[in-house]
């Protein structure tokens, strides 16, 4: 590692002053809702820190993730993060190809066993592994085999997190996560489809800098600094939640005017991740801020769970057959029930026995 | 992986919703029409008043109490109104009932600020304490109640209050956990409806119609 250049190296081949690079650093621990007292530490965590090697793994995925994480605008200091490491293999961004490609990955994982991170993107097809080969190696063997040198797995997008869009019903390939191969390994799902680039490399710094064990994740391994609240929560459209205020269509006064995405099916209250703070594109706008309901990308099946247009509160079942066929029992039990009660009425009438004065004399 | 608390909602919003529709229509049918083909006895007397418009006319009029309740009985009078009405406005105008509502019928109407809802959430949810109370304080009421009453009591609180810690997140709990808790609460209201006498929301008029027609017969007017 000693022949790798230092991030001080990077950062002045790449323009960036010593201000920036501290400026990046403060923002970086606020990010991860770190105390403020720590930015320095990260900063000489950073300066220090060595080019680990990273290798990415891209299965059964579409490229976005990867797409996202390159949209940090150079020079920013998230491009450098991403160039401070030593990224072995990556698909789409490395220059190799066929042999030589794979060779890089066989050479990084030799050299640096135990102490390699795996980046994971896309989901694993279990049913039939060759659904999906690279270089003729199955996708299920290639994360086995590169997994079990790794001192921790990022599962970046939902694919790789909870088996994402190839995951969705019907699942041709019987796609499932990382998580549910990998079990012996620390594993952070970062989910999104794509995920926010500022989260990919933060989540990458801190592993870097403070170590697997600063990172606190939730019961779906996503890290709670990025993932603890809702949407919903933090939504700037949020006051016309409260105030009653609601886009109908997507081409009405509601909509035109910015008020609240529920009623067209917006996730945002049942969705944890960081967009409508974070945002994309160096913090210019999130999807709800574009005039669309979020979707739910954080959360596992977020493709099955009721419809993007259908709001939250709205039945997801098939109901209405159910309810007809309901109408039409409980009417005709209805009739059932009216004409035993009548039959029981009229027989009680029948057996009445009349009794008169006479009668009652007779009997004395 | 699977978020446990989705897929609960999932449940509440299809399989749970379906049961629960299922039961509370054909519950409500069932006993509905079972009453109307009971009917009642033909009078062969010549009617001194109007009694269908007397009916019609009573099922408005009784929903006004009569004289005296409110020195009778302050707190079944003034209770009853506010929990009636509060859990009317909390359920009817909240914009995501609507959307629900809009939904299953097709149509829907105005949505009203939260604060509005929660106050009237928070009103019927008092009232509903305050009616328990006097409910168990009161010798007479207290032998006249059955152990359903106390049921349809609390089912009928319980979707006010879930319904109030899912939006707001009290205590800081999962809103996707609560929002799911929130609409199981409103389908065990749903199942106990047709079964208990929560069914005089449907029966109401029923009875009042009865009442006020054979009043307006012997010319009575309500």
């Amino acid at each position: 590692m000693a022949d790798r250049p230092m991030l001080p190296e990077l950062m002045r081949a790449h323009g960036v002053s010593r201000r920036g690079f501290l400026k990046y650093c403060a923002s970086l621990t606020s990010a991860l809702a770190l105390p403020p007292a720590l930015a320095p530490k990260i900063a000489y965590a950073l300066e220090n820190a060595a080019r680990p090697s990273v290798i990415w793994l891209s299965f059964q995925e579409c490229t976005g993730c990867t797409e996202a994480i390159t949209r940090s605008h150079a020079p920013t200091i998230e491009d450098l993060i991403f160039n401070a490491i030593s990224l072995d293999y990556h698909h789409t961004l490395q220059a190799a190809s066929g042999h030589a490609a794979e060779a890089a990955r066989e050479h990084a994982m030799k050299e640096n066993y135990g102490n390699y991170l795996v980046i994971v993107d896309g989901s694993i097809p279990v049913d039939n592994p060759e659904y999906s080969c690279i270089a003729g190696i199955s996708n299920l063997d290639m994360l086995k085999e590169t997994a079990a040198g790794a001192a921790a797995i990022i599962a970046v997008g939902t694919c790789a997190a909870y088996g994402g869009i190839p995951h969705a019903n019907p699942n041709p390939t019987g796609a499932v996560a990382v998580s549910e191969i990998i079990t012996d390994k620390p594993i952070i799902n970062i989910p999104g489809c794509p995920p926010i680039p500022i989260v990919m490399t933060s989540v990458i710094a801190q592993f870097l800098t403070l170590g697997l064990d600063s990172i606190e994740v939730d019961e779906l391994g996503r890290p709670k600094a990025f993932f603890g609240e809702t949407i919903h929560d933090r939504c700037y459209r949020r006051p016309f939640y409260d105030k009653g205020l609601f886009a109908e269509t997507f081409d009405d006064e509601g909509a035109r005017e910015g008020w609240c995405l529920y009623k067209l099916g917006c996730k945002g209250p049942t969705t944890k991740s960081v967009c409508a703070t974070v945002k994309w594109n160096d913090g210019t706008s999130f999807p709800i801020q574009a005039g669309h309901p979020c979707l739910g990308c954080t959360e596992p099946d977020f493709w099955d769970n009721g419809g993007f247009y259908k709001p939250l509160s709205a039945p997801a079942g098939n109901y209405r057959q159910a309810g007809y066929a309901a109408i039409a029992a409980g009417a005709a039990l209805g009739v059932a029930g009216g004409a035993l009660a009548r039959a029981t009425k009229a027989k009680a009438v029948a057996a009445h026995e009349v009794v008169d004065a006479h009668d009652l004399e007779k009997k004395s | 992986m699977n978020n446990a608390y989705f897929d609960l909602l999932m449940w509440a919003r299809g399989p749970g919703f379906t049961i629960a529709l299922t039961v509370m229509v054909g519950g409500i049918l069932l006993r509905l029409v079972e009453i109307l083909l009971l009917g009642r006895k033909k009078d062969f007397a010549k009617a001194k008043g109007s009694p269908v418009a007397q009916g019609i006319k009573t099922i408005f009029t009784r929903s006004v109490a009569r004289k005296g309740m409110m020195k009778e009985a302050p707190v079944t009078y003034v209770a009853g109104y506010v929990f009636h009405l509060g859990f009317a406005v909390a359920f009817l105008f909240l914009g995501a009932h609507i959307a629900l509502i809009k939904s299953l019928l097709g149509f829907g109407w105005f949505d009203v600020n939260k604060a509005l809802i929660e106050t009237a959430a928070a009103l019927a949810v008092i009232a509903a304490i305050a009616l328990a109370y006097t409910r168990f304080t009161d010798p007479v009421r207290r032998a006249l109640t059955r152990f359903d009453d106390w049921v349809v009591l609390v089912l009928s609180v319980l979707p006010l209050i879930t319904g109030y810690i899912a939006v707001n997140r009290v205590f800081g709990v999962d809103a996707t956990l609560w929002m799911a808790i929130h609409i199981l609460t409103a389908e065990l209201l749903m199942i106990a409806f047709p079964f208990t006498k929560l069914m005089h929301a449907v029966t109401f008029a029923v009875s009042r119609y009865y009442n006020g027609s054979i009043q307006g017969r012997k010319g009575a007017e309500s």
